[in-house]
């Protein structure tokens, strides 16, 4: 192989960080050229978080340097625990969970921290015409004179790259930059990315879409269990490799039988729900999801599925329009209604609406059946039978905890998820709400969702799938439904159906203008 | 480099531990003030315990003292477990002392054994009626409970003082702003002849064991435990938040007017706009050293109670003014707080390298 010509920007030798027994790094070395694009892969846990952490000061590395060039091209050994000799160096780094003050403009937003208190006009202006030439030069463009909570997602994301580049950094760092977007958004970002890195910049994308990295990057490194197995050029890798590179093992394909649609279990007449003035509502909104098929609504979130969700699982009533599961007409705002009605409902943020997190496992597995006589006689728990259902669910559902009275709270977020659709799964429901189900879940656990819902559809259950992750419908899915502004398409057959298509609509397109 | 790390469950043994070490920690704190006055620090403690527990009698003050705390203590327990914010046990108390005087003075003539209930009853009822109203503006409204629940402590107060002025007035009092007496048929007996201490403390103790099997064995418990430890998660499973609230409400009310009535019917036997020193407040400061559980009340309550009696007769003797008192519950509760990160998480001590 030839060397690089390109300059060395960043190089990490020998990082090792451990937490107790746990060793989070262990000797990664990794090193970045200008005007390169390199792909940080890995599960969750594997090691990256703590590897950008160690990078940006917040962690101080057991052992191990990091060397970053300065302005001459030379490389100098950056201070550990500092972030701000890592902002000073030129390191950048754009969250998954965008850091900006919502109220404030774009153009306030770029240039927080970096003004004297009392700015004046003069250093205003100056600041302007830098944002405005990077702008031209990196065609990343975005409204600066609107609060940054009136920009859409992909706008707000080229805001936190803007306020990056403004810093003159020369390593940017991007998270799971595309989790957010739309593909057409996300093609967008890939170019923008490919004439930063044109101009010298140097990126590490983080990242679990293979696809991506696969097209993007020219360089992969994966992390797995805190060490480095892999450090090679995309050039020749596939995804079925880097997959196996990420997990340590084959990941089987997902099999999927096929499978006849009964007769619809959840059904929607012209349902509006959420008042007019709502971001997230439906209107008018036509679906059946019928017996033995998993329908998908795709669409980027807060578009209308999160009022779907709320209808079906029943924190929300229909506005109008009539919604029905398999026949009884839903009424007023009733969770333990739909229940009963059998409907498994996995939420959206298993912290939040899925858990209580200070109850144990045990606990938390009958939070919806609680007064069930298996559960409780005359108003007393029957805490044998709670525990020992519980321990067989932990059982049925490969649950990693410490037993049925451990804190749930203490349980890895891919356990937790299996506690919660267990729960949602137990009874057999004839109607089944995932949604986001695996957001933030490794490839392992993911699967096993898959497995799941894939299994509930076999014996006859009427999957809604809510996703934001187009790969996940299009492999789960029998149908798919496009949500955008309150307006739900019809579903449309997955066979034969173009991702490109599903892409349009989100961003608000038609069907027809797409084709 | 200290690192904390969420325990999957604490030990029983841990809790108690916590609880009992930060009651001796704020011991040796109080030590430090005490003898930058230049008081004799072993004497001092020696004499407190002395008047906290040294005989029968002083036993039987502290028991006394700590009958309503326990009350107190349980109402703040249980409502703050559910996240409702209950600052307003004070007025609560008041409310029961007043239902129990309503009843107790001559308006229902009546065996004891039905008498009794009665009164207790009524002091619940009026007590849990009280909380009631801020648990409801909170479920329809969102109204901060805190405000309302802390505002409606003055206005009860207020309420007491006028009925005690006017239409409650007992005329045999000398001109005393003070109800007239409860029945005798109303009156808590005593436990032990000679001594203060009455069957209050009895019905309190029987309470916390109530309240312990209730919110840990019942259905009604769990949902509880549920709402308040997450009420998004209670709601979203089907739990019935606002029932369960207005239960908390209930119950946490309720106690607190029991308190009211145990002080009126065991104690003191009229009514008077200084029945209590701030139990009220103090039954949120034996809550939180009881880590919110019942059963841990009735010991919280005994030692902020003997702090005080001894306090006081400690002050008697060598002169140092009976705050140290005051000064041990703060800082008891304070050590109480930082344990509650021992009961939490774990700490592991992480040896900080070099990058």
């Amino acid at each position: 192989m030839h060397p690089d010509p390109r300059p060395l920007v960043l190089s990490l030798a020998g990082i090792t960080k451990r937490f107790g027994p746990l060793t989070a790094n262990d000797q990664i070395d990794l090193d970045v050229r200008a005007g390169e694009i390199v792909a940080l892969l890995g599960e969750n846990g594997a090691g990256k978080t703590t590897l950008m952490s160690i990078l940006f000061g917040h962690y101080i590395a057991d052992e191990g340097t990091v060397h970053i060039a300065g302005a001459d091209g030379q490389l100098v050994p950056l201070p550990g625990g500092s972030a701000d000799a890592a902002l000073k160096a030129g390191i950048g780094m754009v969250h998954q969970h965008f850091a900006l003050a919502e109220n404030l403009t774009g153009f306030e937003n770029i240039v927080l921290g970096t003004q004297p208190l009392f700015s004046l006009t003069l250093t205003r202006r100056a600041a302007r015409a830098k944002i405005e030439r990077l702008m031209a030069e990196s065609g990343l463009t975005a409204d600066l004179d609107v609060p940054v909570a009136r920009l859409s997602v992909g706008e707000q994301q080229r805001i936190e790259i803007l306020k990056a580049l403004y810093r003159d950094v020369r390593v940017l760092i991007l998270d799971e930059p595309t989790a957010v977007l739309t593909p057409q958004e996300a093609d967008g970002l890939a170019a923008t990315v490919r004439a930063l890195a044109g101009r010298g910049l140097a990126v590490i994308f983080i990242s679990h879409k293979l696809h991506e990295v696969l097209a993007l990057c020219e360089r992969v490194v994966v992390l797995r269990g805190g060490a480095k197995v892999a450090d090679r050029p995309t050039a020749g890798a596939d995804r079925a490799m880097l997959a196996e590179l990420m997990v340590g093992r084959a990941i089987p394909p997902r099999e999927r039988p096929p499978s006849t649609p009964g007769a619809p279990v959840l059904s929607l007449k012209a349902v509006s729900v959420g008042s007019p003035g709502q971001r997230d509502r439906l209107e008018q909104a036509d679906l059946d999801v019928c017996a033995g098929e998993i329908v998908g609504i795709a669409g980027v979130s807060g578009n209308g599925q999160g009022a779907l969700a709320s209808l079906v699982a029943g924190l929300a009533a229909p506005r109008e329009g009539e919604a029905r599961i398999a026949g009884a007409r839903l009424g007023r705002a009733d969770p333990s209604g739909r229940i009963a009605a059998g409907v498994g409902r996995i939420p959206e943020d298993r912290h939040r609406d899925g858990t209580v997190g200070a109850l144990t496992v045990a606990e938390n597995y009958v939070l919806e059946s609680i007064s069930e006589p298996e559960n409780q006689s005359g108003g007393f728990l029957r805490r044998g039978a709670i525990r020992a259902r519980a321990q067989e669910a932990i059982a049925a559902f490969d649950v990693r905890c410490p037993g049925p009275d451990a804190a749930i709270r203490a349980l890895s977020g891919g356990n937790m998820q299996k506690v919660v659709l267990a729960r949602a799964l137990a009874r057999e429901p004839r109607l089944v709400l995932a949604h986001q189900p695996t957001r933030g879940l490794d490839i392992g656990a993911t699967t096993d969702v898959h497995r799941r819902l894939i299994a509930a559809r076999g014996r006859g259950a009427a999957v809604l799938l809510i996703s934001e992750d187009l790969d996940e419908l299009f492999a789960l899915c029998d149908r798919i439904a496009v949500v955008h502004a309150g307006h739900l398409s019809p579903a449309m057959d997955t066979q034969g159906l173009d991702v490109r298509t599903v892409g349009l609509m989100m961003a608000g397109h038609g069907a027809g203008e797409a084709a | 480099m200290i690192r904390f790390v969420p325990r999957a469950r604490t030990p029983v043994w841990l809790t108690v531990a916590v609880s009992v070490g930060s009651g001796l920690a704020a011991l040796l704190l109080t030590a430090v003030p005490l003898a930058l006055s230049g008081a004799p620090v072993l004497a001092a403690f020696v004499l407190m315990a002395q008047g906290a527990a040294g005989d029968g009698f002083a036993l039987a003050e502290t028991l006394t003292r700590a009958t309503p705390l326990i009350f107190t203590g349980l109402a703040a327990a249980v409502a703050f477990r559910a996240k409702l914010w209950n600052i307003g046990a004070e007025g609560q108390l008041y409310a029961g002392a007043l239902a129990t005087v309503a009843l107790g003075a001559g308006l229902i003539e009546a065996p004891a054994y039905i008498l009794v209930p009665t009164v207790l009853i009524g002091a619940a009822a009026a007590g849990a009626a009280l909380l009631l109203i801020p648990v409801l503006f909170k479920t329809r409204f969102g109204a901060d409970e805190v405000v309302v629940t802390l505002l409606m402590n003055f206005i009860v107060l207020l309420f007491v003082q006028m009925m005690i002025e006017g239409p409650m007035k007992d005329e045999m009092a000398m001109g005393w702003p003070q109800s007239a007496p409860v029945l005798d048929e109303a009156t808590l007996p005593k436990l032990v002849a000679g001594l203060r201490l009455h069957w209050g403390l009895v019905i309190a103790v029987v309470a916390a064991l109530a309240l312990h099997i209730f919110i840990t064995r019942t259905v009604w418990g769990f949902r509880i435990r549920a709402v308040g430890e997450n009420a998004r998660a209670a709601r979203y499973a089907g739990l019935p938040v606002g029932k369960a609230m207005a239960l908390v409400g209930v119950l946490s009310g309720g106690l607190a007017g029991l308190a009211g009535a145990s002080e009126v019917a065991g104690l003191k036997g009229y009514l008077t706009s200084d029945l209590s020193p701030g139990f009220g407040y103090a039954g949120i400061v034996v809550a939180t050293l009881a880590n919110l559980s019942p059963l841990g009340v009735v010991p919280a309550a005994i030692f902020v109670a003997g702090v005080f009696v001894g306090a006081d007769s400690m002050s008697r003797a060598i002169g140092v003014s009976n705050y140290l008192a005051d000064l041990v519950v703060a800082f008891a509760l304070l050590s109480v707080l930082v344990g509650g990160l021992l009961t939490r998480f774990r700490i592991v001590v992480v040896r900080r390298g070099t990058a």
